[in-house]
């Protein structure tokens, strides 16, 4: 390749990029549009304060460590505090005026309390199971069964 | 103005004809922060995520000023069964 062409393409590549993310970042992140793809992206979307690994907020935090209690570690998450247009546009997408806010399988769920809720009557474990996620609770219980 | 106690209970009482109401200010008093335990009979029948969306609806304006609001919403019967 001679030096021509190596700049050519170089220009090339940059001007995708270029456009790649002005494509991103025109993309109006608080549609309704842009959540419902969001919303099915994953079996398990989370839309906190903060990130799985750092919550920023006690609520964000409780979601994350109910989710974990039940083996649920790999799941989509998206930073609320980064994106103003979307922390505005889920809560009307989802018609609930609180982050964090929980989706499985596309469907809302709920908040925190909800979250809490189901995770103590076990609604939780039946939510994941109808997205093929079996709640490693679930093993635990068999075995003090067995027990 | 921040946000009472006394403000939440009317509109809950008004709204969803709330037969038992604890509202706690747990953010030391900038009225941001609130713990509440809502007995209705009208969230009888009602999923849990319905119960605590016909609250959200009922205490709208509040809410945007609210940052935090956590609930636990019982039916008169699941009330008087938990006090038994």
């Amino acid at each position: 390749m001679n030096r021509l062409s190596v700049s050519r393409l170089f220009h090339l590549n940059n001007r995708k990029l270029f456009q790649a993310l002005i494509a991103r970042y025109s993309v109006d992140t608080g549609s309704k549009d842009y959540i419902d793809g969001l919303v099915k992206d994953d079996n398990v979307v989370v839309f906190m304060k903060g990130t799985a690994d750092q919550p920023r907020c006690g609520f964000s935090n409780a979601v994350v460590q109910i989710l974990n209690f039940h083996g649920v570690n790999k799941f989509s998450f998206h930073n609320v505090l980064e994106d103003e247009s979307l922390r505005q546009g889920i809560k009307d997408y989802s018609n609930w005026p609180t982050i964090p806010q929980v989706f499985i399988g596309g469907e809302f769920i709920g908040g925190c309390d909800v979250m809490l809720e189901m995770h103590k009557n076990g609604e939780l474990i039946e939510e994941l199971n109808k997205v093929g996620i079996r709640s490693v609770l679930l093993d635990r219980i068999e075995e003090e069964e067995k027990k | 103005m921040p946000i009472t106690v006394d403000q939440l209970k009317q509109k809950l009482e008004n709204e969803l004809e709330a037969t038992h109401l604890d509202i706690v200010d747990t953010s030391d008093g900038c009225g941001a922060k609130f713990q509440a335990l809502i007995v209705s009979p009208k969230f009888d029948g009602k999923p849990l995520l319905q119960r605590h969306r016909m609250v959200n609806t009922a205490i709208e304006t509040e809410m945007k000023e609210i940052h935090a609001f956590q609930m636990k919403t019982l039916t008169p019967e699941q009330w008087e069964k938990q006090n038994s």
